[in-house]
């Protein structure tokens, strides 16, 4: 019993990483329903950009405020570029731009800052830690902890707040957003600066675990069936489904995977949100329009 | 009945001077519209099902843009300044609110929270965002009962105060109120129609309203212009269309 808690756990620390790297997609899917192909690049420029300059001497503080600044920088410019001439064309235009932008931004990365497989070391042991029977990592505490912290400050943020009621808004109607004077490239510049952000948080975990490298950008596969079964359009649907992916790959692994000779994790997460397309189309917790007549 | 002196002499808090929209580059759906609105003034827009009505407030509210529109030939004047180029947003900082056809709440947002949404563009501090909420809801009293529920889960009148409500947020001087009575009983179209003729004559909020119902918004209106496959084809003070015996021959295109 103890080894079954021990590999949910470990499969629901896991999640929490799942969790933030698709929260990126909920964000800039609500605000102009477009699946951002580029958020895996993204990520990978926020790491690389963030490797290099503590490479180079910076300080850890300095270096990430920095590239959260370049991220932010990011933003405004690929609002300006590619969203704000490329409004209402079709989702597939819009999703098009965002391919052809992970390339650019993949690309822009290695260019600037090299290919190579670079470590990251946070200052965070990967030493096992007991808690109670349970032996856990310590990393992964840690970093499902800053994803915690993450996701709600997030969630405040979205909720609460004039630009969170705003964004709940754009998602709703557009048009309407619009017509109370609601800045809708406003709007994109945040979005696209907090998924940025949260890409940072991402890929530093992330790339602290498995080395910076380009492999990174293709977590962007992995967000999918999180949003498949989560929803697009919620937060709290990324967060759960985040969860439920890491845990569930984790069990799969170590409980089926012998079965069908090792090897799952890689396709198990789709075979569940194809499970999910199925009985729930919607995700858990994607809005369905309310509609009254 | 011609206007009284005083009002004709008023300066035009907006117009429109001979205005072409064409849709996706196409399709021509106003093809030389004018009006205007005089400072205070309530006044009815009304035409048949494609007459143009929508089309010529989205010109004027800048929301054409976002339909893949554009205002091909024309000028549009709001307190005498050309709106050419100005963004939507910024017309709403400058007084001007467009209520949708069809309401258009936020359906997933509840209605405190759409009525919220209107008092962004200003910036309002907690203070005033809570007073202005209750001087909304003062003017729609069921509002308030409903606040917590979603918007999107209120009946069809309740939606269109929301919608006004919301428009209100703002502080307009011009509110664009497109076809208000659609779909609503009689009863509740009395109700809203009565909360403008209010707020027109309690806080000088000047109206432009789109209407397929020429009785009731000519009843509320000074003036109305008649549109047809999108050319004003009639326009007069409300007295002198009400007393025209042929007023719904033209409007259903029987001219
Ligand atoms: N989004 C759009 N794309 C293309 N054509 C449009 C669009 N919206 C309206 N039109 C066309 O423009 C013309 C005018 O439509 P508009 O909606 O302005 O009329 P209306 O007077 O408001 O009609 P209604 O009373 O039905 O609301 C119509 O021929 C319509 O088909
Ligand atoms: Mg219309």
């Amino acid at each position: 019993m103890t080894f079954f808690f021990e590999t949910l756990l470990c499969g629901l620390l896991a999640g929490t990483l799942y969790s933030l790297v698709a929260i990126g997609f909920v964000l800039i899917y609500k605000a102009s329903g477009v699946f951002n192909f580029a958020q895996g690049s993204m990520l990978l420029f926020a790491a690389l950009t963030f490797v290099s300059l503590h490479e180079q001497g910076v300080p850890f503080a300095l270096a990430l405020l920095l590239t959260v600044v370049v991220m932010i920088v990011g933003a405004l410019l690929i609002e300006r570029l590619v969203l704000r001439p490329l409004v209402n064309r079709s989702q597939i235009t819009l999703f098009m731009a965002t391919l052809g932008l992970s390339f650019i931004v993949e690309g822009l990365a290695q260019g600037l800052m090299g290919s190579q497989v670079r470590a990251l070391d946070l200052g965070i042991d990967d030493v096992p830690l007991f808690v109670g029977p349970l032996m856990l990592s310590q990393f992964d505490l840690i970093a499902a902890a800053a994803a915690v912290v993450l996701v709600t400050v997030l969630a405040l943020l979205f909720n609460k707040t004039r630009i969170g009621v705003s964004l709940r808004a754009v998602a709703d109607d557009t048009t309407a957003a619009l017509s109370i004077g609601i800045n809708l490239n406003r709007i994109w510049q945040i979005v696209w600066a907090v998924a940025g952000t949260v890409g940072l948080v991402a890929g530093l975990l992330w790339g602290a675990r498995q080395g910076v490298q380009f492999s990174l950008s293709l977590v962007v596969l992995k967000a999918l069936p999180v949003l498949i079964i989560g929803g697009f359009t919620s937060i709290g649907g990324a967060i759960v489904g985040g969860l439920i992916v890491g845990a569930a790959e984790n069990l799969a692994e170590v409980y089926i995977g012998p079965l069908l000779g090792g090897g799952i994790t890689p396709w198990f997460a789709y075979a569940l949100a194809l499970a999910f397309l199925y009985i729930r189309p919607a995700g858990l917790f994607g809005e369905r329009a309310i509609e009254r007549v | 009945m011609s206007l009284p002196a005083s009002e004709s002499a008023h300066a035009a808090l907006l117009t429109v001077n001979d205005i072409e929209v064409i849709y996706d580059g196409a399709i021509l759906a106003v093809a030389g519209v004018s009006l205007s609105v005089p400072k205070g003034a309530i006044v009815a827009l009304l035409g048949a099902n494609g007459a143009g009505k929508s089309t010529t407030l989205k010109a004027i509210s800048g929301l054409v843009r976002a339909e893949r529109a554009e205002v091909s030939r024309g000028v549009i004047e709001y307190a005498g300044h050309d709106l050419a180029g100005v963004d939507p947003s910024q017309r709403v900082r400058q007084g001007m609110v467009h209520v949708l056809e069809g309401r258009h709440v936020f359906g997933q947002l509840t209605v405190e929270d759409n009525l919220r949404s209107g008092g962004f563009v200003r910036r309002l501090s907690r203070r005033a965002m809570e007073a202005d909420l209750e001087r909304i809801y003062a003017w729609f009293p069921r509002l308030k009962t409903k606040r917590h529920t979603r918007a999107g889960l209120t009946s069809g009148g309740e939606q269109q105060m929301v919608a006004i409500g919301r428009a209100l947020m703002t502080r307009p001087t011009l509110v664009l109120l497109d076809e208000p009575s659609m779909g609503l009983a009689p009863m509740i179209v009395q109700e809203i129609f009565e909360i403008v003729a209010q707020l027109n004559r309690e806080q000088q909020v000047s109206f432009l309203i789109a209407e397929q119902n020429i009785n009731v918004a000519l009843n509320y209106a000074s003036h109305g212009y008649v549109l047809d496959t999108g050319r004003v084809v009639l326009s007069g003070s409300a007295a002198e269309l009400l007393a025209r015996g042929d007023l719904h021959d033209i409007y259903l295109g029987k001219q």
